[in-house]
């Protein structure tokens, strides 16, 4: 997908037509904005409309996300852009002021018109949003989302009486997860740009008029800028507009609309009674009959039953990653090995077989064998996040938040942070309270993302003997036990931060618990493939480079061949002493034992520290490099690489990777902040480097300590290694 | 004067009165708890607190101590149960 630049011209996301297409595709001639309440379906219905034809960039000059897309209408195609899903137009969030400005044209050209999404079963919310759109005076279509969960719910919703409540917006229902009422949207969509501007909202007629006539007075503002200067007194808004019009005008015109009173306040209470008495009037409900499944949620929406469910669920997800991806791993890994064999006994021991077999496939193939691993972690937290569960976990989690000082909001994005910590500290933007956003970001990092995965899983089954203890597998529970030390990391992270640095006032907390769903197989596919996508192409740039960089360090500069040995050692072939010495001598081992010293007191050798010190970008480069080190550094290219890790030795013959040394090795990794991309996510959502660099250094030092402690204990109990 | 926060589990209640100097109010007036709206308490976490509201088929949930600044009309009523009140 490319991605197009600030200075191109709208629509141009594609440059080349496919000759063979059949149906003619359209160059995209207008431009809707997409908005509704969050969980109205505005997604699911983005992606129905825009198929593949989608595009992810910036917007011009800002580092906010622009998600747009391109729907092919009869004899013609328009551009939508995705908004953030917000429930009202004045809050303080960043998502509600993305999608202000987007609105408003601060950010972009302003939309040509508005594709409004409203959840027929959430009419109250989606009718006060709609009243507040309706100040923009732009064309505005409503797509009535969820009609089959109205159906079933017992709500029928004339849609024609609300049209006409509406001032004359189309109103059209859908059902997004099956394109029911789709193509009536898209024939709507079509002649949009010509609709007319719906008539002045009529829930606060008041604020509209007196907004409109100081508009008028001023010439340079619009309806929508005086309004939004009226409702957020101090905001960007409200000077704006006492430039244009003095600085007493915006005020008197406040106390004459709402007193003494919140303009928030005023506003929320006059457009929902208006939103009260819309809904009464073209929603009809059938007295609905108790269902057996509201029964049985009804049941499980108590407060023990509800939060055992949860804890289960979890278990479920652990069990589920490890055991049900061993076939698919192990496929990978047999077919990876057969690869270099091949390659080895086809192209003999130069440097180029080297280069293919133990720099790329050793290297790269030792991270891609996690996809499938990787790939059922996410498929469950997706499958939580579209059932509408993750929110209820942020409410059953509320109070042990509390704890920590923080609420149920930061439970969202920590436990998105099991996938991946980047998507989950963009998700920190609900938090309004940036005291409570900031901890949250800086707790994110600590818990246990997908691409840890693979070193605990490499490590685990290599060291960790496999037998059960009582109803338990071991390997499970040192599993489980490093999940809880990421969680107690970033708990106690939380805890530390809140009562120093970030101390502020108490949360509070206020959530929309959306209702539950069945998951949508298509939404669930889409959100996938694009998890499977992004680690494929990590693997392809940054693993595979720093695996090319490291295979090279690693092989250069070539020892004399016909040298003596160093030090011959009994009991090794002489191919492996001979690439031993070679390995040692090379530029990355000569880089290797400057920095030993530094992580000896962990019981790393050379290559162990190495491989931590190029994971800092990416840390599944971890197992690449390891991958790497170990397949240079024997001749013998048989044996998976958890043989060659129990084989590992130090020059005296005492085994590297002891119990307490590979323990300490994993409580480094929960810990160490090893992730550019996180670091630079950090950056963007803070808006300062202070932080990024105080969470690396902090995470740093506490990962350094913690396998200082297990691995000094460690070895004082289990005796000299 | 009872409050949003001594309902008890099933039943529903008109808001009277607001006092919107309370912290995090105004927010949850923008999802829609404000004068004149029936709520109904659908049930609560562990230890009985964050509250979950519902308000015209949106849930939303609140913590108790919130919950107070939102005094309600004396004659709660057991709505029916069902997932859309
Ligand atoms: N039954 C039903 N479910 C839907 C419909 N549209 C979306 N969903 C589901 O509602 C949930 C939220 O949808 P999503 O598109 O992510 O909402 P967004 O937050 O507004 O983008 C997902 O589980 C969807 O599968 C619909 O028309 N009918």
């Amino acid at each position: 997908m490319s991605k197009p630049g600030p200075g191109e011209p709208q629509g141009q996301t594609e440059t080349s037509i496919p000759l063979s297409s059949i149906s003619i595709r359209h160059r995209p001639r207008h431009r809707y904005a997409v908005i509704g309440n969050p969980n109205s379906g505005k997604s699911t219905l983005f992606n129905r409309l825009t198929g593949l034809r989608q595009t992810t960039g910036n917007y011009p000059g800002v580092t906010v996300e622009r998600h747009t897309g391109t729907v092919e209408l009869k004899g013609t195609a328009a551009e939508l852009i995705d908004l953030p899903g917000i429930y009202a137009l004045g809050g303080q969030s960043t998502d509600e002021r993305i999608a202000v400005d987007a609105l408003l044209g601060r950010i972009d050209s302003k939309p040509d018109g508005l594709l409004v999404v409203v959840d027929a079963t959430h009419l109250y919310q989606g009718l006060y949003l709609l009243e507040q759109l309706i100040e923009l005076q732009l064309p505005m279509l409503v797509a009535l989302t969820m009609s089959d969960m109205a159906r079933a719910g017992g709500i029928a919703i004339d849609t024609d009486l609300l049209s006409r409540h509406l001032g004359g917006i189309a109103v059209v229902e859908v059902t997004a997860t099956t394109g029911l009422g789709v193509s009536d949207l898209k024939s709507e969509l079509a002649t949009l740009h010509e609709a007319p501007v719906p008539v002045i909202g009529q829930s606060w007629p008041e604020l509209s008029q007196l907004a409109q006539q100081l508009a008028d007075q001023c010439g340079n503002l619009d309806r929508m800028d005086v309004i939004q200067a009226l409702l957020l007194p101090g905001g960007a808004h409200d000077q704006l507009a006492s430039a244009a019009m003095g600085p007493d005008v915006i005020p008197g015109a406040r106390n004459e609309l709402f007193g003494s009173e919140p303009p928030q306040a005023v506003e929320a209470r006059q457009r929902y009674r208006w939103a009260r008495e819309v809904r009464s009037a073209v929603q009809h409900e059938a007295p609905l009959l108790e269902r057996f499944g509201a029964k049985v949620l009804a049941w499980v929406n108590r407060p023990w039953p509800a939060t055992a469910l949860f804890f289960l669920s979890l278990v479920l997800v652990f069990q589920a990653v490890f055991s049900w991806a061993t076939p698919l791993m192990d496929a990978i890994d047999a077919g990876a090995a057969g690869l270099g064999a091949w390659v080895t006994a086809s192209l003999g021991n130069g440097v180029v077989a080297s280069f293919l077999a133990d720099g790329i496939i050793a290297g790269v193939g030792s991270v891609i064998i996690f996809l499938p691993q990787i790939l059922i972690l996410f498929l469950f937290i997706i499958i939580l996040e579209d059932t509408g569960y993750l929110a209820r976990a942020a409410f059953l989690m509320d109070s042990a938040m509390r704890r920590v000082g923080l609420s149920g909001q930061s439970v969202i994005p920590m436990l998105s942070s099991f996938a991946c910590a980047v998507p989950a500290i963009m998700a920190t933007r609900v938090i309004p309270d940036r005291r409570d956003r900031i901890s949250t970001i800086l707790a994110s990092p600590f818990m246990t993302c997908s691409a840890r995965l693979p070193i605990y899983a490499l490590l685990i089954a290599a060291f960790v003997p496999n037998q059960s203890v009582g109803w338990f597998n071991l390997q499970g529970l040192v599993l489980f036990g490093l999940y809880l030390l990421g969680i107690a990391g970033g708990l106690m992270t939380a805890r530390l931060m809140k009562s120093t640095a970030l101390r502020g006032p108490k949360p509070h907390f206020m959530l929309a618990l959306p209702d539950f769903r069945r998951p949508n197989l298509q939404t669930v596919m889409i959100k996938l493939m694009d998890r499977a996508r992004i680690f494929l192409k990590r693997a392809g740039t940054v693993i595979f480079s720093v695996a090319v960089i490291v295979w090279a360090l690693a092989y250069f500069p070539r020892m004399d061949t016909e040298a003596p040995l160093p030090e011959p050692v009994n009991g090794q072939s002489l191919e492996n002493q001979r690439a031993a010495a070679q390995m040692s001598q090379s530029y990355l081992g000569r880089i290797g034992k400057v920095v030993e010293p530094v992580f000896e007191p962990l019981g790393w050798d050379w290559k162990v520290s190495s491989a931590v010190i190029a994971g800092f970008p990416a840390r599944e480069v971890v197992v690449a490099v390891m991958g790497t080190l170990y397949a240079v550094g024997s001749e013998a290219d048989e044996g998976s690489l958890t043989q060659k890790l129990r084989a590992a030795t130090w020059p005296d013959g005492r085994a590297i990777f002891t119990l307490p040394m590979v323990l300490g090795l994993m409580v480094f990794y929960a810990w160490c902040l090893q992730c550019a991309a996180t670091v630079a996510v950090i950056r963007r959502e803070t808006n300062s480097w202070r932080w990024p660099l105080f969470a690396w250094t902090y995470m740093s030092a506490v990962a350094y300590l913690g396998a200082f402690a297990v691995f000094q204990v460690g070895s004082l109990l289990t005796g000299p290694a | 004067m009872k409050t949003l926060a001594d309902l008890n589990k099933g039943y529903s209640a008109e808001i009277e009165w607001i006092d919107t100097s309370g912290p995090g109010v105004l927010r949850l007036m923008m999802l829609g708890l404000v004068e004149g709206a029936a709520v109904r308490h659908r049930g609560t976490a562990i230890g009985g607190d964050p509250l979950e509201l519902s308000v015209y088929g949106a849930s939303i949930s609140v913590r108790r101590e919130q919950a107070r600044y939102f005094k309600v009309n004396g004659n709660a009523a057991e709505a029916s149960s069902g997932l859309i009140p």
